[in-house]
């Protein structure tokens, strides 16, 4: 998988590791991340305002928006691509407050998490989305860790191995998703401008 | 004409036989459509999107695993002739077949039984069932696995007659570019035109249906298509949003009958993983 042009990240990382990205690189990710979506979002933050302990730790933790498919055949999961991190947005700032360190997703981020991720110093990542099979064969393992109840929503911590990622939204606020189209469209000449 | 006794049961061996096939192998014309798109695209980061999408379509059907973990909500389209008369109830057959074929493939349950209060049925039903009254004795099913990420960016507007078709051009347009990465580019257009608030939805969906690149069967419609279909290539979006030519692979109308005051149009977003199939019973 590893090519030309990809940086080799380990999971967790620190704020300085943090600040060196920049939109537009290409990741091959290792390491440990959690898998969280929408209802696990909402029980997460439920607890952290009760004050009670969050059940991974925050600090520097990458968090996974995926809802993978049942594993079959020998499998440590299904097929897991990315699902889109708006969703996530009322909850992320106080999470980086926690001192969430990255996050992997697809789509739009809204510009309270943009703020964050700057003044925190986080990373939001993309994975392909629809390329859930692909990506299920870097995730070596997958354990459930809590909130078993909501099923495909339930917090997992995964062990992966070169997942392909990109650096969409950086430290600094740069965004892929304004930067990539711009640079296609000026390739085009005026005709598309 | 004599009625024809229909074993329901026939229905659901049929959902059940088309929910694991259409998680793991891509239709041949979704295929085929990206295929062609990896050919003339030259956005960089483009180019390497869609060799990880060929790459995943091949991974999924070789290793029986869902080319996308959202297995999607099944949208069933029955076409009913006349002639039938239903043993059973079709509906019950239906979410039978999606009970067996999403457990037994091991897919996704993606559904919640109330809107608000959010408890996943575990089976994924039910099912989203529209009937059609058509003549003669068969019925045809179309099964659709629908993704809601792309869902989720589809709209609707009531626009002036005035508006007319530059007015939908715009709108389609404004839809697919604000839908952007949250889609999964490349993404299918299903555009219902005319009807009424309710019905136009339904033929975006319907839409949505038509295999990838199947022009309509009217020319002036035909023409819109491709036009339309152009000019969110022009957008700039690109696969995955990361800039490129292949917004969307296809852009398929439907248009219905309308009143004097009204020009509806609805514009139904699928994405790439644009799993369809259809069978005569
Ligand atoms: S929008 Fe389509 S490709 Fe993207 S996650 Fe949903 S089903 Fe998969």
């Amino acid at each position: 998988m590893a090519g030309p042009g990809f940086i080799s990240l380990e999971a967790p990382f620190d704020e300085t590791k943090a600040r060196s990205l920049r939109s537009g690189d290409r990741i091959l990710l290792s390491g440990t991340v959690y898998t969280l979506r929408d209802a696990g979002h909402k029980r997460l933050i439920e607890l952290l305002n009760r004050g009670e302990e969050p059940p991974f730790p925050l600090q520097d933790a990458v968090i996974y928006y995926v809802g993978p498919s049942p594993a079959t055949g020998g499998r440590a999961i299904g097929s897991a691509g990315p699902t889109t991190a708006s969703r996530m947005d009322p909850y992320t700032p106080q999470l980086l407050e926690r001192g969430l360190r990255g996050m992997i997703g697809k789509g739009y981020r809204d510009a309270s998490v943009i703020e964050a991720m700057k003044r925190m110093g986080a990373v939001y990542f993309a994975a392909t989305g629809g390329a859930g099979a692909l990506l299920s064969r870097t995730i070596l393992q997958a354990e459930v860790i809590a909130w078993e109840d909501l099923g495909t929503e339930a917090l997992r911590r995964l062990t992966i191995r070169e997942m392909p990622l990109t650096v969409i939204i950086d430290s600094q606020g740069r965004n892929l998703y304004e930067d990539g189209p711009r640079a296609w469209r000026e390739t085009q000449g005026d005709e598309n401008g | 004409m004599a009625i024809r006794e229909f074993q329901v049961d026939l229905l659901r061996d049929a959902v059940e036989r088309m929910c694991g096939p259409a998680a793991c192998d891509m239709p041949e014309d979704v295929r085929q459509a990206m295929e062609e798109a990896a050919r003339i695209e030259d956005g960089p980061n483009a180019r390497s999107v869609l060799a990880e999408l060929l790459d995943n379509y091949q991974i999924a059907a070789t290793e029986r695993i869902p080319v996308c973990q959202d297995t999607g909500m099944v949208v069933i389209f029955l076409d009913v002739g006349l002639d039938v008369h239903f043993n059973g109830d079709p509906y019950q057959a239906i979410n039978e077949g999606v009970r067996r074929g999403y457990r037994d493939s091991s897919l996704r349950m993606s559904i919640v039984g109330d809107p608000l209060r959010r408890v996943n049925t575990g089976d994924n039903t039910p099912a989203l069932v529209s009937v059609r009254l058509v003549p003669g004795d068969r019925v045809t099913l179309t099964f659709m696995a629908k993704g809601f990420g792309s869902e989720n960016t589809s709209r609707l507007a009531m626009l002036r007659p005035a508006d007319g078709l530059e007015g939908v051009r715009r709108f389609v347009l404004d839809t697919a570019a604000k839908a952007g990465p949250n889609a999964c580019p490349p993404i299918v257009v299903g555009v219902g035109i005319g009807g009424s608030f309710d019905q136009v939805a339904l033929a975006a969906k319907r839409a949505l249906s038509r295999d990838t690149g199947q022009a309509h069967s009217d020319p002036f419609y035909a023409d819109f298509e491709r036009s339309l279909l152009e000019d969110i290539n022009k957008t700039g979006v690109g696969p995955q949003g990361l800039g490129g030519r292949t917004t969307a692979l296809s852009v398929a109308i439907e248009v219905l009958p309308t009143h004097i005051a009204a020009l509806p149009v609805a514009c139904n977003i699928n994405c790439h993983v644009a799993r369809h199939m259809k069978e005569v019973l």
